[in-house]
């Protein structure tokens, strides 16, 4: 691998800037069966709380034209056991290691926090969007100014650096994108999933327990570039942009929209080793175009 | 990538498809079966109907996109096979008298079941009951690889078997059919094992993802990575 996709986010170092995105991947360890993660520039844990989730009931992923809508619930084993079983292994690997940390309360996000305090990781993404959470989650993340307060108080408390992950679903994301900024936040990422619906016509019920899920895949990528684009356009702090990205075209498209890292999620479902497809890609294109580094077609547009 | 040997259709939507694979599966085990780039999104997971050291064959059912795309498959074409996933059957080493109970598409990991616990220990008895809404498909190939072969069109295939005759029993078919039987088992108190295989909708097929959790007595637990298959008590116990 050549210097060409070599990327700096927020101080970190990354190999390339192709990272896993959180619930995708789990905490590493199965996708490492089909390929070396060490490939990869990071990886984003499955979405973790201070305490152990069971998730929600019923039906959890629902195909689309295009897409998948996911009702998982955050369920997790709580971060004591992912420390105690996992972070001693993702860490001896070469990558940037992101642990993704959930909530149902502001006390929820604080004692995450401290946990995490801790230990060693490279990067903390606070998940204020998870849609599948009746509590919590997303009810954080769509109101800028009851946003502010939970990034506010982890902000003050975590020594990670820490990278804010927004929803789709948001009154403004570029308010919102804004006062991360305000507040301190080391970068942002987005978008989390979009909330849709689907409904059983033989039941005539709602698919899912929850009745709203949260839509991923091809089916939103324009949506969150579009998105994406505006939050770059608009805050000076480093961006991860995610979305749909199923090829390294999706993964060019974000960069030059102005994102620094670019998250792989729902593909990965499509081909486990997806992931390498892109960087493959990526770096051809780069190299293609001329350019020493990646950089150069950052933001562009 | 594996090569598609034979796909033949078997009426009523069903198909079995036998494909080049060297990896040789085990009874209950499933694949990740992908014929197409990017859309449909996710792989389907198919059970392994049959297998030895040259194939694998699969017996599945058309519902959807998925599953249309695979019927459509001929001989020579490439499916991509990711595989074999998943705890399957357990030995039963010691049980002499084993039964399989199967509905609708939940008949295909029972074929290689009743194999290869004839194979573990030829004196054994494999008794197989299959229960169909429609016309029966399959019957001389269970025939062939069961002592007694009981067929159930249209009823209730769960009040053919009597489970006290059985040291051990195995199912696979629609939740409900599996939840009944359970029931059976606790009502006639059945002191043997009874395992049954699960199938909820899965996306990643390896354990990454969360969204095939099944509630079980001892907690949550990944049908894709964990089961398919389960004792009857951790999943209809609780």
């Amino acid at each position: 691998m050549s210097e060409r996709l070599k990327t700096e986010f927020a101080g970190v170092e990354f190999k390339n800037p192709v990272v896993l995105a959180s619930g995708t991947c789990g905490f590493g360890r199965e996708l490492n069966e089909y390929f070396d993660i060490e490939r990869l520039g990071g990886l984003c844990s499955k979405g973790l709380l201070e305490h152990p989730v069971a998730g929600n009931d019923g039906i959890r992923i629902w195909e689309t034209p295009s897409g998948i809508m996911n009702s998982v619930g955050l369920e997790n084993p709580g971060i004591d056991a992912y420390i105690e079983k996992d972070l001693d292994w993702i860490n001896a690997k070469n990558l940037v290691n992101i642990v993704n940390l959930g909530g149902h309360s502001i006390d929820d996000y604080i004692s995450g926090a401290e946990k995490l305090n801790r230990v060693h990781v490279d990067m903390v993404e606070l998940n204020i969007s998870c849609p599948n959470v009746k509590e919590g989650g997303m009810n954080f993340g769509t109101k800028t100014e009851v946003a502010r307060e939970i990034v506010k108080e982890i902000r003050a408390i975590c020594r990670h650096k820490l990278v804010i992950k927004l929803s789709p679903n948001a009154e403004d994301i570029v308010s919102l994108a804004k006062m991360c900024e305000e507040e301190g936040a080391d970068g942002v990422s987005l978008t989390n999933t979009f909330l849709g619906m689907a409904i059983d016509l033989k039941k005539k019920a709602p698919v899912f327990n929850n009745v709203y899920a949260g839509l991923s895949g091809p089916a939103i990528k324009p949506i969150a570039l579009r998105m994406v684009h505006q939050v770059c356009k608009n805050v000076s702090i480093p961006v991860m942009g995610l979305g749909g990205i199923t090829t390294w075209q999706d993964a060019m498209e974000f960069i030059m929209a102005g994102a620094t890292i670019v998250q792989v999620g729902t593909a990965s479902f499509m081909k486990p080793d997806i992931s390498m497809d892109i960087i493959d890609g990526m770096e051809k294109y780069v190299e293609a175009e001329g350019c020493a580094n990646i950089s150069e077609l950052r933001g562009i547009l | 990538m594996g090569i598609i040997l034979e796909n033949r259709d078997l009426g009523q939507g069903f198909f079995l498809m036998k494909a080049e694979e060297k990896n040789q599966a085990e009874m209950g085990q499933f694949y990740m079966l992908r014929a197409w780039e990017h859309f449909p999104v996710l792989s389907r997971p198919i059970s392994v109907y049959d297998a030895d050291a040259e194939s694998v064959s699969f017996l599945y059912k058309v519902v959807g996109q998925g599953t249309e795309i695979l019927s459509g498959l001929k001989p020579g074409e490439e499916i991509s096979l990711d595989g074999p996933h998943g705890n399957g059957f357990p030995e039963l080493s010691g049980k002499k008298k084993i039964a399989l109970v199967g509905g609708g598409v939940g008949i295909a990991p029972l074929h290689l079941a009743a194999k290869t616990y004839k194979k573990e220990d030829p004196e054994r008895t494999v008794d197989i009951y299959l229960g169909f809404s429609g016309q029966p498909i399959l019957e001389k190939e269970f025939q062939a690889v069961s002592d007694n072969l009981k067929v159930n069109v249209g009823g209730f295939v769960t009040d053919d078997i009597d489970p006290n005759e059985y040291d051990a029993i195995v199912t696979c078919g629609p939740t409900i059919m599996m939840k009944v039987l359970y029931e059976k088992c606790q009502r006639l108190n059945y002191q043997n094992p009874l395992y049954v295989s699960m199938e909820n909708r899965m996306a990643c097929g390896i354990g990454a993802c969360l969204v095939c959790t099944c509630k079980t007595s001892g907690g949550n637990r990944k049908v894709c990575k964990d089961g398919p298959v389960f004792e009857g008590r951790e999943v209809f116990g609780v």
